[in-house]
């Protein structure tokens, strides 16, 4: 083996871990607000609000100006590209904002998926080139972490050998490149829930996946202290007939993680991946629950199951402001607590917060 | 991916996971009696005894008939194949003397190293051919865990990719037939300390050996809870000029493991290489001191660490076999201690003293 070359000094590593360590404390979890262009449009669809980068802007002005007790819940969000240049109606920085009430700015950095040729319709995350001096750029301007978000899928001969090696390979590359230039990694290797397959299929892909994450990141001399990962629950398809209670998906996912991710990651941010708002934060208080020890943070990163209750309050109208700062800011406390383990199920949720925000084959 | 294929039932997964739990139960450690009749010879030449079956059963049996003291600080034998069909004085076959002190009986399945071609001298390890049989009799024989040993050296251009990979591979090939045949195995990556290379050479290479090591597991579908690790700890070379402390060497051992061990592994069992006997102790108590998270039993297996004393005071006379067989207790004991980070002799490492000799994790 040729002699060690250290990846990150001392400094950048105490750095890392700090800002990993900041985003998952005390029950903290992550507003993933990074939806592209293209998947904000599908959103704003459903309100029937146009998709006008001033539509875009408003939206999440409301979300990031609500009161400064947000941080209590929430220890990072996740920004797309276009929001981390826009401002509030007073001229001030969204970052800024975020900034000053505690929370730390994220930044999504992949650049969406191509074909693997000689596949059944598997994907590869670009975003690589030119990856360093953007994350330099960001760094500049506010962001402390990235996140890039690599789909596999469960299906007839998927997901491949070529699918996970080659995913799994990237988000490494991705990694390595975020902690040269100071950000944190969020690593989300996102196996879909579109199929009908049970719920033990799901753990056996997911511990797979897992697994080549895990070695390629150190392969890829990656630190984990300085790391974050984003996994999906495990959880049957959606198309599966058999139904699974809160508790089976906590055993089940958690027994994954168990088998997989070293003790050294500091926090693991759940995606919800089109589950309901209610469901997403039941599963992840059963998973806090869960009797398994649990060396690392099990907390949230969640778009759609933090936000799908307020676009409905905001309906595109300025009036509605206050509504829906209100259904944020519940459904962020409430997956707080779930992230503790102390969410009591207060059985009078709206109907948006049940509602299944499953879309198939779910791309940003 | 293909259609999941259970490699173990339930009930299967239960007995091993139970073994390896009851093997590491808290304060209790191995004793590995496992020295093949090459080795043994060099350790009876030390003492001036003629290396013949029957001296080897003797002394054995020196260990074997300790009292009940042992009960709590033992909680697995490896046995060498020989000794697993030998008799006590009392014609009571030392499997049942073992087992009726409650402690679970191992037994060695590797047959040595062997050169691998196109390498600077590194090795692998044979054993593979007919060992689901041999597993199957030695289950039958009183066996409820096993062991294989692999060898790693570090030097300019070793461990080469290959060693690591080939090694790896074949640790996974033996713990998934061990576990077949109702057999935990004890998984052993030991990088030997000859050299002059620094602590965090050796944190480097243990780290890139132990992610190949469970990667080789994930691939080949083995049970983690149903196994255990026997790794060297994390030390500088032999011949290295800088010295280090019990504190340091607890960092750099842990901090390695936290990267690479998934907390599924109920336990590591450490072995002690060329430690002194008050050396392993010492490490091994700083190791369950050190305050990173650690989420697995951090305990011993050990042969000469345990023995040394023991073997100079028998020095083959029956007259000495009791004087013997309480240097071995006391060993034993002092072990159970450190596996509990309770151990308060050696004069270092007393208490709050040693706690201030431990440097910010993110050092390592």
């Amino acid at each position: 083996m040729a002699h060690r070359y250290p990846a990150l000094t001392p400094e950048q590593k105490k750095e890392l871990s700090d800002i990993a360590k900041r985003i998952v404390a005390d029950g903290k979890g992550i507003l993933a607000a990074d939806e592209s262009v293209g998947t904000m449009g599908n959103r704003l669809q459903r309100i029937k609000v146009e998709n006008t980068e001033e539509n875009r802007r408003q939206f999440r002005e409301i979300l990031f100006s609500v009161d400064k007790s947000i941080s209590q819940s929430i220890g990072g969000v996740i920004l797309f590209h276009e929001t981390l240049y826009q401002k509030d109606s007073q001229g001030k920085w969204f970052r800024d904002i975020l900034k000053e009430k505690g929370i730390v700015v994220g930044i999504k950095l992949d650049q969406g998926g191509a074909p693997l040729a000689g596949t059944n319709g598997e994907t590869a995350i670009q975003g690589l080139d030119g990856l360093s001096q953007r994350c330099a750029q960001y760094k500049k301007d506010g962001a402390d972490f990235g996140k890039w978000r690599a789909v596999l899928k469960i299906a007839d001969q998927c997901p491949s050998s070529l699918a996970i090696q080659e995913n799994a390979n990237a988000l490494a590359r991705y990694a390595s490149i975020c902690q040269q230039n100071g950000l944190v990694p969020i690593v989300e290797p996102e196996v879909i829930p579109d199929g009908d397959h049970d719920l033990e299929h799901c753990q056996y892909v997911s511990e797979k996946v897992l697994a080549a994450v895990y070695k390629a990141l150190n392969d890829h001399h990656v630190y984990l202290e300085g790391t974050l990962l984003k996994p999906n629950m495990v959880t049957a398809g959606h198309a599966c007939t058999k139904k699974y209670t809160p508790e089976q998906v906590a055993l089940a996912t958690v027994t994954t993680l168990h088998r997989t991710v070293p003790a050294a990651v500091p926090g693991i941010c759940f995606l919800s991946g089109g589950m309901s708002e209610e469901d997403a934060t039941l599963n992840l208080n059963a998973i806090n629950l869960c009797p398994l020890p649990k060396p690392w943070k099990l907390s949230f990163s969640y778009g759609r199951a933090l936000q799908a209750s307020a676009l409905a309050a905001w309906g595109g109208k300025a009036a509605n402001r206050k509504a829906t700062q209100e259904a944020f800011v519940k459904r962020a406390q409430a997956n707080c607590q779930a992230a503790k383990g102390q969410y009591v199920h207060s059985g009078s949720s709206g109907s948006a917060a049940s509602q299944s925000l499953f879309t198939p084959s779910y791309t940003y | 991916m293909p259609q999941v294929y259970p490699a173990l039932s339930a009930e299967q997964k239960k007995e091993l996971s139970d073994i390896a739990l009851r093997i590491v139960a808290p304060g209790k450690g191995i004793l590995a009696a496992d020295e093949s009749v090459g080795s043994m010879a060099k350790r009876l030449s030390q003492i001036g005894v003629e290396n013949t079956e029957e001296n080897r059963r003797q002394y054995r049996q020196v260990l074997f008939s300790a009292d009940g003291r042992i009960k709590k600080c033992i909680g697995g034998v490896i046995f060498f194949h020989e000794t697993l069909y030998q008799k006590g004085d009392d014609g009571v076959p030392f499997v049942r003397t073992i087992q009726d002190k409650g402690i679970v009986v191992g037994i060695k399945v590797d047959k040595g190293v062997v050169a691998l071609a196109g390498t600077d001298g590194e090795t692998t390890t044979q054993g593979l051919d007919g060992l689901s049989e041999r597993c199957a009799q030695y289950k039958k024989d009183g066996a409820d865990f096993a062991k294989w040993r692999c060898v790693l050296k570090i030097s300019d251009h070793t461990p080469s990719p290959l060693a690591i990979l080939e090694n790896a591979n074949v640790l996974a090939r033996y713990a998934s037939i061990c576990q077949q045949n109702g057999i935990v195995p004890i998984v052993e990556p030991e990088i030997l300390p000859d050299g002059d290379h620094d602590l965090k050479r050796c944190q480097y290479v243990t780290e890139k050996v132990l992610a190949a090591v469970y990667k080789a597991l994930s691939d080949h579908h083995v049970y983690l809870e149903g196994t255990l690790l026997k790794p060297n700890m994390v030390t500088p070379g032999h011949a290295c000029p800088f010295k280090y402390t019990p504190e340091e060497i607890a960092m750099a051992t842990v901090s390695a493991l936290r990267r690479t061990v998934p907390p599924a592994v109920p336990g590591v069992t450490f072995l002690s290489g060329g430690q002194s006997e008050e050396e392993a102790s010492i490490n091994l108590n700083a190791i369950n001191r050190c305050p990173l998270p650690r989420p697995w039993a951090l305990t011993f297996s050990y042969g000469r660490a345990l023995q040394a004393s023991a073997l100079s005071a028998w020095r083959g006379q029956r007259d000495n076999e009791s004087a013997a067989t309480e240097e071995f207790i006391k060993r034993a004991e002092v072990n159970g201690l450190a596996a509990q980070g309770k151990y308060e002799g050696g004069g270092e490492d007393a208490g709050a003293a040693g706690q201030s000799l431990y440097i910010a994790n993110h050092a390592y």
